[in-house]
């Protein structure tokens, strides 16, 4: 790929921005092809400030790199690429049932596995698309598992609620609000008990924060010191319901009482990395933690929602053009000179025609074989008999 | 959608009066055609005005709720009457208990049956036993819970549960369901006229799908009492709530094939009325039992071992019970999960057959 702008404006700007800007040696400056792979650490200034309940937050600093800042562009633009598929697919009929879009949260899920590793467990509510695929999911599991077809993740059982990935540390997709909580506490209670240096991040959202169970498993975490990090992915809005009209004190952060909390700015996934990276040494060397990712949604709760009865169009545009995650890494790529518009324009169609491949492949996917219905509602072999109408004949032990 | 016109005939011509069963106790008598949604929204109307006690709560109730069963009531009665609750199923039914011990009237909406779990506690330790274990001193007679409960064709596992066996097994407690939208309103105001906890599941399949008239008055439809639907000679058939319309379909092509079916809706499950079933499979012989929860531990369970234990040697058949599968609530494979009118009509014709 030839390089878009001339090496002499390259190196102007360069020389013009270098000290404002790099805390260290200068980038190369070449195709992004080049910046996709350059590790070449920088750091970068956060720009909202944490917030700290009973500790002291991390610097306001993050360190990156331009391989990683390209590869959170281009991850995020698939995961956006990927909602606004789902939702054509879904008013298309071809997924039917519940179908609640991660669009508007991207950094947080982003940013998490930028610091984290898979040994690390994440589990998390039914909004969790993106989440699967920051968990190394791939878009045809996606799309396959959310039209129910065979060749899902969840092999066309679980759907658009229950995607996991068990062997990269991914425990779900859960459709009862808060339900997932008190399980990551027990997935970090197995960590700390087999000695991995890992943690467990529980995440839930505003709605969630008012249940209690979650204050159960708190109490149980930090009794015992468990390696468990409770995410609150605030997008400010429980189904229709505000923060404010929900809960006394919409300070999740602050929620945890003894457990101590920061506050993130959910749309900065540069943000979100170092918070989390500072959450999960706290949790691995002293207890939980728990983090509030100041985030949004630009969908409404689910499919069914329209997501403007509730709040203003104008809300939701304002934070399309002001704290829009995927234009923020946008920016700070050009900014950077890391790479150019047309060259991030590539990635956008690359992952474009990523998206519309896995969904070409997905519809041709079939559907689960009806006996399917029968599987894994017990251990195989353990199960109980089902019988016919008559009772007489089409009697089978389930598998 | 011609299915769903020909189910709101088919009710219609199932449920309407002149079928020469128990007339619906109306004073005015003058009626308007109304959906399940509208008959609960006309019941709840009817309670909060007529009772200065009475509340209405729960998750986005105040806007109208998500099936808009509570439309306009928040503007008409105050929103210190008709008010939203954050996401808490169990402070929600706690909160509701400790209301109606003050002597109120608490009506909690638990916004999808799948979600009453976390309140099951409250339920049955609570509602259920307050009366007896403080020695009638006090109770939480007060309170109804209402819930939608029910399949609706792609709700999956968390939208479409029947978890009514669960609550069946709870002495202290009632639970209620209706088939339709005048039975819905009777039932409603008798739920919560009624002195005792009552549980409400209404067949959210139904909410716009049912439609008929319904008197605009405050009238009660008595609670522990079962309504033949339709008489017939060969078969009892018993069902509740959305179920109905499936047997309602099944019997009258039953009929097609010569087989006249009794066909009871059972309407409170507990107490339920043993004698209305007992006479009529006294009569019949046989017993079919249909409903959408699991199979194993189904109430259709313990309508089968009452009435085998009452109506033993009036028995030509095995009772039979068509009922959902012993899985969780599936997602793709809900029709092959569901008791289907095929299914029903298969087990009519091996029952008379027997």
């Amino acid at each position: 790929m030839a390089p878009q702008i001339s090496t002499l404006r390259q190196a102007l700007c360069t020389r013009a921005n270098a000290s404002r800007f790099l805390a260290s040696p200068s980038l190369s400056r070449t195709f992004s092809c080049s910046a996709e792979e350059d590790s070449t650490p920088f750091t970068v200034d956060i720009a909202v400030p944490f917030k700290g309940h009973h500790i002291e937050p991390p610097p306001q600093v993050a360190e990156t790199s331009p391989k990683e800042l390209m590869s959170f562009f281009r991850d995020m633009s698939r995961m956006r690429r990927m909602e606004i598929a789902a939702d054509q697919l879904y008013k298309s009929k071809l997924i039917r049932g519940f179908c609640h879009l991660y669009d508007g949260q991207e950094a947080v899920c982003i940013g998490m596995e930028a610091a984290l590793t898979q040994q690390d467990n994440i589990i998390t509510a039914y909004r969790d698309h993106c989440t699967y695929l920051g968990r190394g999911g791939t878009l045809p599991e996606v799309f396959s598992e959310l039209m129910g077809r065979k060749d899902g993740c969840t092999l066309g059982k679980g759907g658009s609620m229950h995607f996991y990935k068990k062997e990269n540390g991914f425990y779900g997709g859960h459709g009862i609000v808060g339900a997932q909580v008190p399980l990551g506490a027990g997935l970090a209670f197995a960590q700390k008990y087999e000695k991995v240096k890992a943690a467990t991040f529980a995440l839930y959202g505003d709605g969630a924060a008012n249940q209690g169970q979650l204050f159960e498993s708190l109490n149980i975490a930090a009794l015992w010191d468990l390696p468990a990090v409770y995410v609150c992915e605030n997008n400010h809005y429980g189904m229709g319901t505000a923060e404010w009209r929900a809960a006394k004190s919409p300070e999740y952060y602050k929620r945890g009482d003894y457990v101590p909390g920061l506050k993130v700015d959910g749309m900065d996934a540069l943000a979100v990395k170092q918070a989390v990276k500072f959450a999960k040494d706290h949790a691995i060397t002293k207890g939980p933690i728990m983090l509030e990712m100041d985030t949004y949604r630009y969908h409404g709760h689910s499919m069914s929602d329209p997501g403007s009865t509730y709040r203003t169009r104008d809300e939701i545009s304002g934070v399309r053009q002001e704290r829009d995650p995927i234009e923020r890494i946008r920016k700070l790529i050009l900014l950077k000179e890391i790479a150019t518009v047309a060259d991030l324009k590539n990635i956008e169609k690359e992952v474009k025609k990523e998206v519309e491949d896995a969904v070409a492949k997905a519809k041709e996917s079939p559907q689960p074989d009806p006996s399917a219905l029968f599987s894994n509602v017990y251990v195989k072999g353990y199960g109980s008999r089902a019988f016919g109408c008559d009772r007489k004949h089409s009697s089978a032990v389930l598998p | 959608m011609p299915f769903a016109k020909h189910l709101c005939r088919t009710l219609k011509s199932a449920f309407c009066v002149g079928h020469g069963q128990r007339a619906l106790t109306t004073q005015a008598g003058k009626a308007k055609r109304m959906n399940l949604v509208s008959a609960i929204n006309s019941a709840l109307q009817i309670v909060l005005e007529s009772d200065p006690r009475s509340y209405v709560f729960g998750e986005d109730v105040s806007f109208g709720g998500v099936f808009r069963c509570t439309t306009g009531l928040a503007d008409m009665f105050g929103k210190h009457r008709v008010f939203n609750t954050p996401l808490c199923e169990q402070g929600i039914v706690g909160f509701g208990i400790g209301l109606a011990a003050m002597g109120n009237t608490a009506i909690a909406e638990i916004q999808f049956a799948d979600y009453i779990y976390p309140a099951f506690d409250q339920i049955v330790n609570e509602a259920a036993k307050f009366r007896y274990r403080s020695g009638n001193q006090f109770n939480c007679g007060g309170l109804t819970i209402r819930t939608p409960y029910g399949a609706v064709g792609h709700g999956g596992h968390y939208h479409s549960q029947s978890p009514e066996a669960f609550f069946c097994h709870v002495p202290g407690i009632k639970v209620v369901i209706p088939r339709g939208p005048s039975q819905a309103k009777g039932l409603l105001l008798s739920s919560v006229r009624d002195p005792n906890p009552v549980v409400f599941f209404e067949p959210k399949w139904l909410y716009r799908q049912a439609v008929e008239d319904v008197p605009e008055d405050d009238y009660a439809i008595p609670l522990s009492r079962a309504e033949v639907v339709q008489r017939g000679t060969d078969i009892t058939v018993v069902g509740w709530g959305a179920q109905m319309a499936i047997l309602d379909q099944a019997c009258s092509e039953a009929l097609q094939a010569g087989i006249s079916c009794e066909l009871i809706d059972l309407q409170t499950l507990i107490p339920w009325d043993k004698e209305t079933v007992e006479a009529s499979v006294k009569k019949t012989g046989r017993l079919l039992i249909s409903h959408e929860a699991p199979i194993t531990g189904g109430f259709g369970a313990e309508i089968a071992a009452s009435i085998v234990e009452r109506c033993f040697l009036h028995l030509e058949a095995p009772v039979s019970r068509v009922c959902g599968l012993d899985t969780p609530f599936p997602l793709v494979f809900e029709p092959h999960y569901m008791p289907t009118k095929n299914k029903i009509l298969e087990a009519i014709k091996a029952s008379v057959h027997f």
